[in-house]
């Protein structure tokens, strides 16, 4: 394999906003600094302006007026996406149809007039690259979504970009495909150490691929931050509740710990004048007769998953407690059920 | 009990429709058999002889040729005007192009008749242009142009030609490339079967045709009932006989191209190397 990839590019947005033809402003002025080999996703519910976003960096829209988009200091606004030397993967591939797979990744090479010989061998390495040396002579409408979605990286790759655009480029597969490419796609980032946007809505794929997420909503940015940050530390309780599942608790700071309807939650820091206190399950542990507890309630139901049981305890709160125990708790709906819950895991907001 | 009533009623059926085929292809033979036999009125019995085909040649040939110049003429400006508009109709799919999309139709609704008297009312004063068959031509291609324009226009719309484009465009294809690699030949099928309908149209025109010509441009079907108006009806048969040898082969072309393509989908991978786990794509 000796795909050399150019030098990593570094990417600005300054103040980018979108406001479309019919009025509709899908994008907020938004700052964005991509560092030079980061993987960055842009996360968020459909219409939340994750998509324009990556539009407006690979030139297929334009900001408002006085919107700004530079690749390393070079003002690329007025560029359109010929120019911009972008590689991009779509939701739906785009690949052609009237060409053969080797035709599709090497398009872009016969746009660039690369001398026949190199267009041949970057083909090959291409296709080497994405295991599908098989399906060369294969038409697009013989090729199963996988290898679709291979044959877009790799015409996308072949053209060595200065940056890399996916949008949503594993939503059009099943689960296990697309967790088995997911896999796939971030070892191939990680060794080409290229500067790739990735946008998506499925929090998984984003925690798995990003080096920073950024969590967008109603075309604002929601949160930036790695995937640990963006978890353990919302910044709002949208992020909160968008990333993984999130136990509320209402209550009120009491005798030096968070008093709540079901008991008194360990309170670590100064005290707060929030009357909600949020958690994971994975905080929450089920405690024996003689431990000391924090919660006590009442098993509401319980999900036998396999690799563990999840528990939905009432706790006289608005919600029940969502609590992940181990497989072989056998607890059943109605009993009794004592909790203790990690201070470290607690967040007010 | 029930058997029998089974076969009676499959009989009856078989029966009606072998009926119904004969009273439409019937006609068809005997117009045939007409332009072949010696003496129509005295049946097959006074021979076959290809005499009236060569009449119909030596009187009529010059119909036949511009007919075929005109319908190419025609396939040529449809091809030129029509791909392109059915494009930017593609692209731009607002109430504004569905508008004109309606108004395109509008030369098919419209009798021939008034198409053609509003063409003379028009331009039948400018004499060179009034005589010459250009006029006609003017005539066939409004006629034909929005069959080009829906033909295409319904394949563009089968594809998603907007993210195709920006697939090619992120590749570093301008528009002039875009047009030529992506949009054209993913169009072909639409372009043929609309090239076919063009060219099997304006061969067979005669409503309008019939008031647009001249003495000196008379297309085949305007020849042709003037065969029939004017001499015997075995020559009328002989040139309807050639006609039909010049327009069914374009038929067959357009049914071989309109059958759906067969998918070639080759579910299992023989080697099964590519997809980690091999499963089916789920369908959208």
């Amino acid at each position: 394999m000796n795909f050399i990839p150019p030098k990593p590019l570094s990417i600005r947005l300054q103040s980018c906003a979108k406001t479309f033809a019919d009025g509709v402003r899908v994008l907020e002025p938004l700052d964005l600094h991509i560092n030079a080999g980061e993987t960055l996703v842009l996360l968020g519910p459909s219409g939340c302006g994750k998509t324009t976003t990556l539009r407006l960096i690979a030139g297929l829209e334009q900001p408002d007026v006085g919107g700004k988009v530079l690749f390393d200091d070079e003002d690329v606004t007025p560029q359109s996406i010929e120019a911009r030397n972008v590689g991009m993967v779509f939701q739906s591939y785009a690949l052609f149809p009237n060409m053969t797979v080797a035709e599709n990744i090497g398009y872009g090479l016969r746009i660039r007039r690369l001398p026949t010989a190199e267009q041949r061998s970057r083909i090959s390495e291409m296709l080497s690259m994405m295991r599908i040396e098989k399906l060369a002579d294969r038409h697009i409408d013989q090729l199963s979504g996988g290898q679709r979605q291979r044959v877009a990286l790799a015409r996308a790759l072949a053209v060595r970009p200065r940056a890399l655009l996916l949008d949503e480029p594993l939503t059009a597969l099943d689960a296990q495909l697309r967790e088995s490419l997911r896999v796939e796609i971030n070892l191939l980032l990680r060794r080409l150490g290229i500067t790739t946007i990735y946008v998506t809505h499925d929090q998984t794929e984003a925690m798995a691929l990003g080096d920073r997420i950024i969590v967008m909503s109603h075309g604002r940015v929601e949160q930036t931050g790695t995937p640990r940050e963006i978890y353990h530390q919302p910044a709002s309780a949208f992020v909160a509740n968008f990333i993984g599942t999130m136990n509320q608790m209402h209550g009120e700071m009491k005798n030096g710990g968070f008093a709540c309807a079901a008991g008194l939650l360990r309170w670590p820091g100064k005290a707060t004048a929030a009357n909600e206190l949020l958690f994971r399950p994975e905080d929450v542990s089920v405690v024996a007769e003689h431990e000391a507890a924090d919660l006590v309630g009442t098993v509401a139901a319980a999900f036998f998953i396999g690799d563990r049981t999840r528990l939905f305890v009432d706790v006289g709160d608005k919600q029940p407690l969502v609590v992940e125990s181990m497989a072989r708790c056998t607890l059943q709906p109605g009993q009794q059920v004592r909790l203790q819950v990690d201070p470290r895991g607690l967040l007010a907001l | 009990m029930f058997m029998p009533n089974r076969k009676i009623l499959f009989r009856l059926q078989l029966a009606f429709t072998l009926a119904v085929c004969a009273f439409l292809v019937v006609p068809v033979v005997l117009s045939i058999l007409a332009g072949l036999t010696v003496n129509y009125f005295a049946g097959l019995s006074s021979g076959l002889t290809l005499r009236w085909v060569f009449a119909v040649w030596d009187g009529y040939r010059d119909t036949i040729f511009l007919s075929l110049g005109i319908a190419l003429a025609c396939l040529l400006i449809t091809l030129l005007l029509g791909v392109p508009t059915a494009y930017v109709l593609a692209r731009s799919r607002n109430r504004m192009s569905r508008l004109i999309e309606e108004l395109l139709v509008l030369p098919i609704a419209m009798p021939g008749l008034a198409t053609a008297l509003a063409l003379i009312a028009t331009y039948g004063t400018l004499g060179g242009f009034r005589t010459s068959w250009a006029f006609i031509l003017i005539g066939h291609v409004l006629f034909t142009l929005p069959f080009m324009v829906r033909s295409v226009l319904a394949v563009l719309s089968a594809i998603d030609l907007k993210t195709l484009e920006e697939g090619a465009a992120s590749l570093g294809a301008g528009f002039r490339q875009r047009f030529f690699d992506i949009v054209l030949p993913n169009c072909r099928n639409g372009i043929l079967a609309g090239s076919l309908m063009v060219v099997t149209l304006s061969m067979g025109e005669f409503n309008m045709t019939w008031l647009l010509h001249t003495p000196l441009t008379k297309t085949l079907p305007v020849g042709l009932a003037d065969a029939y108006a004017s001499l015997r009806l075995e020559i009328g048969s002989a040139y309807t006989l050639i006609f039909f040898l010049m327009i069914v082969p374009l038929l067959l072309a357009m049914q071989t191209i309109s059958r759906p393509r067969t998918t070639r989908f080759i579910s299992d991978d023989p080697d099964n190397t590519l997809d980690i786990l091999p499963v089916p794509e789920t369908k959208k």
